[in-house]
């Protein structure tokens, strides 16, 4: 224990004398500052004081070498966990203050300026000051633990607090910072005026379009949107849900692959085959026009095709939900329901589907919440039809730069979602796991009555044609010159995204243009992906075998970011990180930040699933034979864990590969990522690189998921469910 | 190998709502083997995590060897425990699982693989230090948890229902191997079960819980031979417990009425009227002609379970369940009978 003491001292101690306190020109994890030492720029608190004269940093060595006093007190001293408690948390505090109190043109309070006297502006926090600060975290918890929390376990109350920490800068600061962006006024300050000016609008709540041609405000628009495809995706996943439940249809397992779609599929691919199929110039348009003098028109654009095609990529959630909750019907109910001579009609109306309402009612909740958080499709096919989401990155990219505007847009695009998220999780969420009966259940499911499976049929089959052709014509798209003008075969596409120079002297040359963005996104998608999985399988583990005051808060603060909208997630992270002291903007830090805090709820679920598993005699045993919790943590649990661990490894990869509302916001000229690429050329109407470059991303996250199954499947059958069930826990 | 007392003094244990522990102080006296007895929920596998400190009491102290260990998480305590789902870990072979523990206190490797390959020789698993646990049958699955326990000669050792995984001819195996083990190293053992049989056959003392106390604690036979209490007689072989009316009383003389059969017993406890009474099952003499100063009875059922024949006959003191070990000779259904007692196997409760 002293040991961990002293390392953590030395940390705190290197952190403030020799690092950068500031983040440098030359970015946060650059060691330039080694190589070509200058005490003006590269210089630790020391220089920064004596040479440019920020005189209040000094008073933070103060908390930090003042548990030096208790190296020689006993532990178990009332002295000793109070020393380190005060210590950490005014470290903490002053720590906290003198980032926050100077702003972009100097002190935030005037009162300060007279003490100290004019500065420029804050700088960003460097490695320095990241290292001082992770030290007064760790006095904080050691003084907790040495006062017996949680049985006095360093490594559980640190764990604990470094996620509290973790999350509270990176998810609820943010949400935070965009509130009182939202109450900023045109000159500085915060008026209410200027909200209550811009959260009253029409543009925003307006119902014009009852009554009028003019458009209906963007509010309206958002819950018109998500109810048609919330409606639309719940009907075919029940229908996709019988059919593979309920029928002898034979190609089921064709159509269960439907469900690892919406993982793999980039965004805008859905909408830009859509434009392809039914655009003016689209094939099927002009199909129309030759073959029935139908005239072309700009239907696709707006209301319409946003909905079919967030129907086409929602589905398959609806049908993953929807699955689970047509198997879980006892069988048992349906075969008494029988023997009381009931048809198979009647069976189906009073036993079954009343069974099935609530996760019905659970799966268009989903939708619901899934087609508000949509981006990419509104952005494709909106047109002049607003949606909140798009009007969110509008409002901060375009001309406009409103934000105020762009504050507001989210505060209420996060709060219909977080009501229906809260309506979800309380009302339904334990209705919704209806009786999955033991050993016992042995029974078959009767049959569908035949009408009921000719509607389905004839409902659903069209529909998985339709999607089928969609994804082969992504495949294929990129061989062809140009969709609906010239459908000539070329590699043309191809060579300009992906080509490869072999050039004597200089080996490979990655002359495509997609280069550059594919190996950002891949590494940034990888790097991302190792904390997401570490900091959920240990949020995981605290969550499943240790009890302490305010666990239910703290799961509802690492699951809450998954409610969050990814639009709202960035549009926060722009106004919370791109003004010192947490400069970050720019940089690839937050775009790894931003994926790591948006896939972490996965792997939660998929940690806490996982252990659920393992006997939790397994710790305790592995704790009655001296092993500490860190101990059992790495030795017992983490092996154990390996599938899971792997899964959600694979899978915030993948997740990464895609992502695109939250991180639409943050790319930076150096850190363009696939999708923001994928944006640009459709923005340019190049479809043929869209395409190839979508195609490309489909086959490589295919391979990705495929390994993965292989590699789980291995090791044991009865793993394999596991993995299904991360994906399922991903979308549901 | 160390040896230590434990004492309880004062726990409870609440968890929301249910106390599974109510304010008990007992001993565990060092180098023998205690058994915890009960019915299912009575707290019994609380109280061994208390022990073991997985488990933290809401008040009252645990001392060991009379330090007080009642904050000591289970890391950093003496103490090792036998799961009763064994908790082998499932990714280590059984030399890895045998000397997990010496690794964690750092012993060095020739020394950890050489104490526990004597370790697996004393459990007779001698040559399967590289199986796998899920490559071994239950019982030697659970000689190798055994084998995990001692290895670290821990003052306390635990056990939580470690039989109750196996079938009824290994039981009796291995609850002597146990007991062996245990007396070979001297160690105090706290052993939990609800299977009176298995606990009378292997403990120093008993501990009998009922509902989050104590019902009575004692030596095997004073448990049967002097039970306190209807919960203890009927809990522990059977008794067949029935109240009896007082006809006369001197000193600690009782005569007492039980049915109608007239009999003298001893108590220094002093009771008005009637008094509850505990008879044996394997006590009572069943008879097909009348006897002098006996109850009158007749068979309800005869069930033959190899060894003997059980019965349940009516009589005028109530249902009584008796087992005879003749089985030749045998009564039937309906058969009126005579019943006569023993006076010395006549105990009278205390409640
Ligand atoms: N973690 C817990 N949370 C809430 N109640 C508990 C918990 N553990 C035990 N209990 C309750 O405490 C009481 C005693 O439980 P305990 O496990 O000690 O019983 P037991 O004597 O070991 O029973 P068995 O023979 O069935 O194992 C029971 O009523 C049980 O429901
Ligand atoms: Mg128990």
């Amino acid at each position: 224990m002293r040991g961990l003491v002293i390392c953590w001292m030395l940390i705190g101690g290197l952190g403030f004398l020799i690092f950068p306190w500031y983040v440098t020109g030359d970015g946060f994890f650059s060691i330039n500052w080694i190589l070509e030492y200058s005490l003006e720029d590269y210089g630790s608190v020391l220089p920064q004081v004596f040479i440019n004269k920020k005189y209040w940093l000094l008073p933070i060595l103060l908390p930090l070498i003042f548990p030096l006093a208790t190296l020689k007190l006993n532990q178990n001293n009332p002295l000793y966990s109070k020393i380190f408690l005060y210590s950490g948390i005014i470290g903490f505090i002053y720590f906290f203050l003198q980032g926050f109190s100077i702003g972009i043109r100097g002190w935030n309070f005037e009162i300060l300026q007279s003490i100290f006297g004019d500065v420029e502006n804050q700088y960003g926090v460097g490695s320095g000051a990241v290292l001082t600060c992770c030290t007064f975290v760790f006095y904080i918890t050691h003084g907790l633990s040495a006062r017996g929390w949680l049985n006095g376990d360093n490594f559980i109350v640190g764990s604990i607090g470094s996620i509290i920490i973790l999350v509270s800068t990176f998810v609820f600061f943010p949400i935070f910072r965009m509130f009182t962006v939202a109450f900023k006024g045109t000159e500085g300050g915060y008026e209410i005026s200027n909200f209550s000016d811009k959260i009253f609008n029409k543009g925003i709540w307006g119902l014009d379009c009852l009554y009028s041609d003019y458009a209906c405000g963007v509010f309206w628009n958002t819950i018109t949107m998500g109810t048609l495809t919330a409606f639309s995706s719940t009907i075919l996943g029940l229908g996709f849900a019988l059919l593979i439940a309920r029928t002898s249809f034979k190609f089921k397992r064709t159509i269960r692959i439907l469900s690892v779609l919406p993982i793999i599929t980039p965004p805008f691919v859905i909408g830009l085959a859509i434009i392809i199929l039914f655009g003016r110039t689209g094939v099927v348009s002009s199909f129309l026009e030759w073959g029935f003098d139908i005239e072309p028109s700009r239907w696709i654009y707006g209301l319409p095709g946003i909905w079919f095609a967030q129907t086409l990529a929602f589905t398959p959630i609806a049908f993953l939900v929807l699955i689970g909750v047509v198997e879980s019907v006892s069988p048992s109910m349906e075969e008494a329901s029988q023997t009381l001579r009931a048809s198979k009609w009647q069976v189906f109306k009073t036993v079954t589907l009343p069974l099935m309402r609530p996760g019905i009612a659970n799966a268009f909740l989903l939708g619901f919440i899934e087609s508000l958080a949509d981006f990419g499709n509104p952005l494709v096919l909106g047109a002049e039809y607003d949606v909140l989401s798009t009007e969110i990155f509008f409002a901060i990219v375009g001309a406009q730069y409103d934000e105020t505007k762009a504050a507001i847009l989210a505060m209420i695009l996060l709060s219909v979602v977080l009501v229906v998220f809260y309506l979800q999780n309380q009302w339904l969420g334990k209705k919704s796991y209806i009786s999955i009966s033991g050993k016992g259940d042995s029974g078959v499911h009767p049959e569908l009555p035949n009408k009921t499976k000719w509607v389905i049929y004839s409902t659903v089959l069209p529909w998985a044609l339709l999607t089928f052709i969609i994804y082969v014509m992504i495949m294929f798209g990129g061989f062809v010159e140009m969709w609906g003008v010239d459908h000539s075969f070329t590699l043309r596409h191809y060579i300009e995204a992906f080509s490869v120079d072999w050039v004597k002297e200089r080996g490979f040359l990655w002359t495509g243009t997609a280069w550059n963005s594919f190996n950002t996104t891949f590494t940034i998608a990888l790097i991302s992906s190792l904390p997401t999985a570490a900091i959920g399988i240990l949020t995981a583990y605290l969550l499943t075998r240790h009890k302490f005051k305010g666990k239910n808060a703290f799961e509802f603060g690492t699951m809450l970011s998954f409610a969050i909208p990814g639009s709202v997630i960035g549009v926060s992270y722009v106004f919370a990180f791109n003004v010192p002291p947490l400069e970050l903007t720019g940089t690839g830090i937050i775009l790894v930040i931003a994926f790591v805090f948006r896939n972490m709820p996965v792997g939660v679920r998929a940690g806490i699933a996982a252990m659920n598993q393992l006997d939790p005699h397994l710790d305790e045993a592995s704790s009655t034979l001296n092993a500490s919790s860190a101990q059992t943590f790495r030795n017992i649990i983490l092996p154990l864990l390996k599938p899971a661990i792997t899964a959600s490894l694979v899978f915030s990869f993948v997740r990464a590969m895609t992502a695109i509302s939250a991180v639409i916001f943050l790319v930076s000229a150096n850190y363009d990522l696939a999708v923001s690429y994928i944006l640009g050329r459709l923005e340019n109407n190049d479809y043929g690189l869209a395409i190839v470059y979508s195609s490309a991303l489909i086959v490589v996250m295919l391979i990705t998921i495929t390994l993965m199954q292989l590699i789980i499947g291995k090791r044991k059958l009865g793993r394999r469910d596991q993995a299904a069930g991360i994906l399922q826990g991903n979308l549901g | 190998m160390k040896k230590a007392e434990v004492k309880f003094e004062n726990i409870t244990k609440k968890f929301n709502e249910t106390t599974a522990v109510d304010n008990v102080s007992c001993k565990f006296e060092a180098g023998t083997l205690t058994t915890l007895l009960g019915p299912s929920g009575c707290g019994k596998t609380t109280s061994l995590r208390i022990i073991a400190g997985l488990e933290r009491a809401t008040s009252g102290k645990i001392l060991v060897d009379d330090e007080d260990v009642t904050l000591l998480p289970a890391t950093d305590r003496d103490v090792s425990m036998v799961f009763q789902s064994y908790a082998l870990f499932p990714h280590m072979s059984v030399l890895e699982n045998v000397s997990y523990g010496l690794k964690m206190i750092n012993v060095n490797k020739e020394e950890y693989i050489q104490k526990s390959l004597e370790t697996l020789k004393l459990v007779n698993l001698e040559g399967y230090e590289n199986r796998m646990p899920s490559e071994l049958s239950g019982g030697q699955q659970q000689r190798v948890a055994v084998a995990r326990a001692i290895v670290l000669e821990p003052k306390v050792l635990l056990f939580d229902e470690p039989l109750s995984n196996l079938d009824a001819k290994l039981r009796r195996q291995v609850r002597e191997d146990i007991r062996e083990i245990q007396q070979k190293l001297g160690v105090t053992t706290i052993y939990v079960t609800h299977d009176q049989e298995e606990a009378l056959a292997i403990s120093d003392k008993v501990i009998v819980m009922n509902n989050a106390v104590i019902a009575q604690e004692g030596s095997p036979k004073d448990l049967y031979n002097f039970p306190k209490n209807k919960f203890v007689a009927n809990f522990i072989g059977d008794a067949n417990v029935v109240k009896a009316e007082i006809l006369n009383k001197q000193s600690n003389s009782y005569e007492l009425k039980i049915g109608e059969m007239k009999i003298k017993v001893q108590s220094d406890k002093n009771f008005e009227k009637t008094v509850s009474v505990a008879l044996r099952p394997e006590k009572i003499l069943i008879n097909k002609d009348k006897k002098e100063n006996s109850i009158h009875a007749t068979v309800n059922n005869a069930s033959f379970v190899g060894s003997s024949y059980q019965y349940i006959l009516n009589s005028n003191a109530g249902k009584l369940f008796v087992i005879s070990g003749e089985t030749n000779d045998i009564f039937k259904v309906g058969e009126e009978v005579f019943l006569s007692i023993n006076e010395e196997e006549v105990k009278i409760l205390n409640d």
